[in-house]
């Protein structure tokens, strides 16, 4: 981590819900504190179109099941000086990852054929091509923090990022678990 | 019965062996059986019909199994000849031999280091006698510990015997015998039982299977020896029910000892009483281990539980109860014969005795062999066992079973005992050797032994149950050429939880032919990791070895 | 199922846990008298008022200076020894033990109706199980539904037998029991059968307050719904032996 007060931050969400980037507007008033401390540079919640070079924290949301997760994650990590796993999908596959049961070919005949009725067809045009198993993050790439929960408490995420801006690496496993 | 009436019906049988002048051995083992002894043996009876001078044995296991089915001549005032590979067509010709020269294409060198290197204490009848007579036995000095302890012997002298030969438990874990023992008979109160462990279930052993086979009242014989001198009046015998002939010849033998009156009550005239039933084991591996077998004996599921309590403590429905396995029994009537001492001066310092070798894999000489504690690897392998085959190089001799390790080259000159296999990273266990030669690559041996203890866990405890299911992945992924070197890392520290917090010896030695190739042999493993190495980043195994099925690159992308 | 041999003469030992003085009775196990002095050991198959199973080898305990482990549940403790329960070997341990069971069948805390009352969710915050390093095996397992009033998850099974033992010790009914080997073993009700065809249950629903994880649960109970009432059983297995006493 860097020691400066002013970090920069870039956060996505890969397959999952947007439930954990709700949590972190969760933190409120706490946002305004934030922002002195913090550059939100890349995110769905900013303009942003490309990742920066370098970025001091990236967080990742969601788990990694399409070509276009997997190609997120891998930029992440090659930009990001320390990356971070945000909430159970992203940390263990979660509900993502009860796809995993089936074929990949039978999961899309039931979304596409069986539960459509009018001119069932499955997508194939400007969508990102499934990946047969849904992995965690860290099942692609080296991931430094786990922060468990479903979505992790806004205070939790706040906590990890007031650490971090501190300068310190954050121990959130006492404050959240899987489920949470 | 006393020894004197004993003595005299020895010699009474051993005098009407004499009449025959050419003693015709087939050796009718499980391994020459399957190679077509059976044949040979009928062909050579039938031949024989007529002579009064001829007698046609079928015997236990001679012990080069990779020459059977192997037939051996006794002609009086004459040194043995034995022959190899017999075939039914060749029984005219030996026939014919006898009494003149011997069929010299057939010759079998029993000059060979194979038979002259071993040191046969409980093979001594097995290849010798025919295990289905009782009188054989009887003939070759049989029963007569059994009844010099029960007439003139006290149990505590019995037990001093057995705790001054040094024996320990020939099944794997080298405990005591003595020790065992004296705990047992320690045991206040009520019954106890004696419990022979025959469920051999180690790939390619079959040390247990030819004592059963070879000389079963041996075994019997040491259990009511241990019944005496413990003070229990039941035993059972668990042989795997994958050794049919075994449980044939054990069920005949019971049945004969019984009528002799060496087994069931007052035996020869005494009020020591001991009976055995035979138990047949369903197929699992790990009731080999003593907790599993005993919950398996009482009719419950086949799965070990925590120790303490030791079976000699809690065991067959609470009971104390001593088990040790066939080989350790069959260990107990020449102690008792011979004395403890005279044992004790075998072998090594911690060690004692001999310990009956399986040697299989790639080696000239495949077969059973017994040979004191301490002579080297090296010996066994190159000198007993002829080394590998022609045109192989030797790379490294596995010991101890599925849970064993495999040692390498520089090894070979290690003595062979408890302690220092135990050192080198394998174990004794309970006999099996298995020798590869460099066409075996290391960790398919090791995901091969993983894969045998994944499928032989019980289920019981977490870290045999799922650790080893990983493992198994682990190795296979690795062998396949897509491992990483984290997923090394994580094998090994798989190796070391499992190892450490398995519940019993099933787990906690699973990991050990990993951990042996791994420490001899890592360049292979490493070599896998490069074979396919992606850069760190890249898409986990799984993904990059499939290809995509058609249909959904054509419906998704 | 056996309870441990019970020594015919029981006295009062002392000894150090975590470098504690405690004195115990000397047919009780380091898991008990860890539990009286209000020491944390975790542990999933142990139950006060069962038989000791030891098969979750979460309560391993090392003794000072020897490198071998015990399970806290099933070993007696004994004049002087120093048990240390929480070491940076154990810690590391148990959280693998942790991880290996998520990885083992599919634990969707997220989904799951013991969210928030689930000792395997408990366990993995306490072992430090951030995240799961084994892969998942995604095994597909069923659901039984049959019964009328609960519901046997396999997915959520661990494999603790705490079900079996309590319907066999407990309740007398023996209707529970486990098949297959390994990684294939699991719980069944009578030979196999559907449980809702059981005819050896009777019902009384003590299994399913003894399952640690949403494997048993009650029908009508949607996530995070699931209390569980485990005091009952210390107190029906004290009533029963005072009983025969």
């Amino acid at each position: 981590m860097t020691d400066t007060q002013h970090i920069t931050v870039a956060t996505a969400w890969l397959d999952g819900c947007s439930g954990c980037h709700m949590s972190f507007l969760d933190i409120d008033e706490r946002l305004f504190t934030l922002a002195q401390k913090v550059d939100i540079i890349y995110s769905p919640l900013v303009d942003a179109k490309e990742l920066p070079e370098s970025v001091d924290v990236g967080i990742l949301e969601g788990s990694v099941s399409s070509e276009e997760d997997l190609k997120k994650a891998q930029e992440f990590r090659r930009h990001c000086k320390f990356l971070i796993s945000l909430g159970d999908c992203a940390v263990c596959g979660n509900i993502p990852g009860m796809r995993n049961l089936f074929p990949l070919d039978a999961v899309l005949h039931r979304a596409y054929h069986e539960n459509v009725q009018k001119n069932p067809q499955i997508p194939n045009v400007g969508v990102p091509r499934l990946l047969p198993t849904v992995q965690p993050v860290h099942g692609v790439v080296e991931v430094d923090l786990f922060v468990q929960g479903c979505p992790p408490p806004a205070d939790v995420i706040w906590h990890v990022l007031s650490e971090l801006i501190q300068g310190r690496t954050p121990d959130p496993m006492t404050l959240t678990r899987f489920g949470k | 019965m006393q020894l004197e009436e004993l003595s005299e019906l020895a010699a009474e049988i051993q005098e009407s062996q004499q009449h025959c002048d050419h003693c015709v051995r087939v050796c009718m083992a499980a391994g020459c059986q399957s190679s077509g002894a059976k044949v040979v043996f009928d062909a050579l009876s039938e031949k024989t019909a007529e002579s009064e001078h001829v007698c046609v044995k079928g015997v236990g296991c001679m012990g080069l199994c990779a020459a059977g089915p192997l037939v051996e001549v006794t002609s009086r005032g004459q040194a043995p000849v034995m022959y190899q590979q017999v075939t039914e067509a060749d029984a005219q010709e030996v026939v014919d031999s006898l009494g003149g020269a011997p069929v010299e294409r057939l010759r079998c060198p029993s000059d060979m280091p194979f038979f002259t290197s071993q040191h046969k204490i409980v093979l001594e009848n097995s290849g010798v006698i025919d295990p289905e007579q009782i009188k054989e036995y009887i003939a070759a000095d049989g029963y007569r510990a059994l009844v010099h302890a029960v007439t003139e012997m006290t149990p505590a002298e019995v037990l001093r015997e057995v705790d001054v030969s040094g024996l320990r438990g020939r099944g794997g874990g080298g405990y005591p015998a003595g020790l065992k023992w004296s705990t047992v008979s320690k045991m206040p109160g009520g019954d106890k039982f004696v419990v022979c462990n025959g469920d051999e279930g180690d790939p390619g052993a079959f040390m247990d299977r030819a004592v059963l086979e070879s000389d079963p009242h041996r075994v019997i014989e040491g259990m009511v020896l241990a019944g005496y001198a413990v003070g229990a009046a039941h035993g059972f015998i668990y042989v795997r029910a994958e050794y049919p002939l075994a449980v044939e010849r054990l069920t005949k033998a019971i049945r004969d000892a019984t009528k002799q009156g060496f087994l069931g009550q007052n035996i020869c005239e005494t009020r020591f009483s001991f009976d055995i039933e035979i138990r047949l084991g369903a197929g699992a591996f790990v009731c080999g281990e003593e907790t599993a077998l005993m919950a398996s004996i009482e009719g419950r599921r086949g799965q070990p539980r925590p120790r303490p309590p030791y079976p000699a403590q809690s065991g067959l429905w609470g009971y104390s109860t001593l088990i040790n396995n066939v080989e350790t029994f069959a260990n107990i009537p020449p102690i008792i014969r011979r004395g403890g001492a005279w044992f004790a001066s075998i072998g090594t310092e911690k060690s004692k005795g001999t310990k009956v070798f399986a040697l299989a894999g790639r080696i000239r000489n495949t077969g059973l062999i017994e040979v004191p504690m301490g002579i080297t690897l090296r010996d066994i392998v190159f000198t007993i066992g002829g080394g590998v085959p022609e045109g192989s190089q030797f790379k490294a001799v596995q010991t101890g079973g599925p849970s064993g390790g495999c040692l390498p080259e520089e090894f070979l000159d290690l003595p062979v005992d408890y302690d220092t296999l135990r050192q080198a990273g394998s174990i004794m266990g309970s006999g099996g050797m298995i020798v590869m030669d460099q066409t075996s690559s290391m960790v398919d041996v090791a995901r091969y032994f993983m894969e045998f203890c994944m499928d032989e866990s019980c289920g019981k405890c977490v870290p045999c149950r799922a650790g080893t299911h990983q493992m198994h992945a682990l190795l296979d992924k690795i062998a396949q050429g897509h491992g990483s070197v984290k997923d090394l890392a994580l094998l090994e520290e798989l190796c070391e939880v499992v190892r450490a917090m398995s519940l019993c010896g099933l787990g906690q030695t699973a990991p050990n032919p990993v951990l042996s190739t791994l420490q001899h042999f890592r360049m292979e493993y490493v070599a896998k990791l490069q074979e396919h190495a992606l850069p760190d980043g890249g898409p986990p195994a799984s993904e990059r070895s499939a290809t995509p099925p058609a249909e959904s690159q054509e419906t998704t992308s | 199922m056996m309870k441990p041999a019970t020594p015919s003469q029981v006295r009062v030992v002392t000894f150090k846990i975590n470098d504690r003085d405690v004195s115990a009775r000397s047919d009780e196990t380091i898991l008990q008298v860890a539990r009286e002095n209000g020491i944390r050991i975790p542990s999933l198959c142990y139950v006060e008022g069962l038989s000791v199973w030891g098969a979750c080898r979460l309560c391993l305990i090392e003794l000072n200076g020897d490198s071998r482990l015990l399970a806290a549940c099933s070993t007696r403790v004994e004049e002087g020894m120093e048990v240390l329960t929480d070491t940076d070997r154990l810690r590391r341990y148990r959280r693998m033990i942790v991880e290996l069971l998520f990885a083992e069948r599919n634990h969707v805390c997220a989904v799951c109706v013991s969210n928030g009352r689930c000792e395997l969710q408990n366990l993995a915050q306490e072992c430090g199980v951030d995240h799961v390093r084994v892969p998942y095996r995604t095994a597909v397992y069923h659901v039984d539904a049959s019964h009328d009033w609960f519901r046997l998850d396999h997915n959520r099974c661990v494999l603790c037998t705490r079900c079996v033992r309590a319907c066999d010790e407990i309740e007398g009914a023996h209707t529970w029991d486990t098949m297959g080997r390994g990684i294939n073993c699991q719980v069944i009700t009578d030979l196999a059968k559907p449980w809702g065809e059981s005819k050896s249950c009777t019902g009384c629903g003590k299994c399913v307050q003894m399952c640690p994880t949403g494997a048993l649960v009650r029908h009508g109970t949607s996530v995070g719904e699931m209390e569980k009432d485990r005091g009952f059983l210390p107190y029906l297995s004290r009533m029963r032996e005072a009983e025969w006493e």
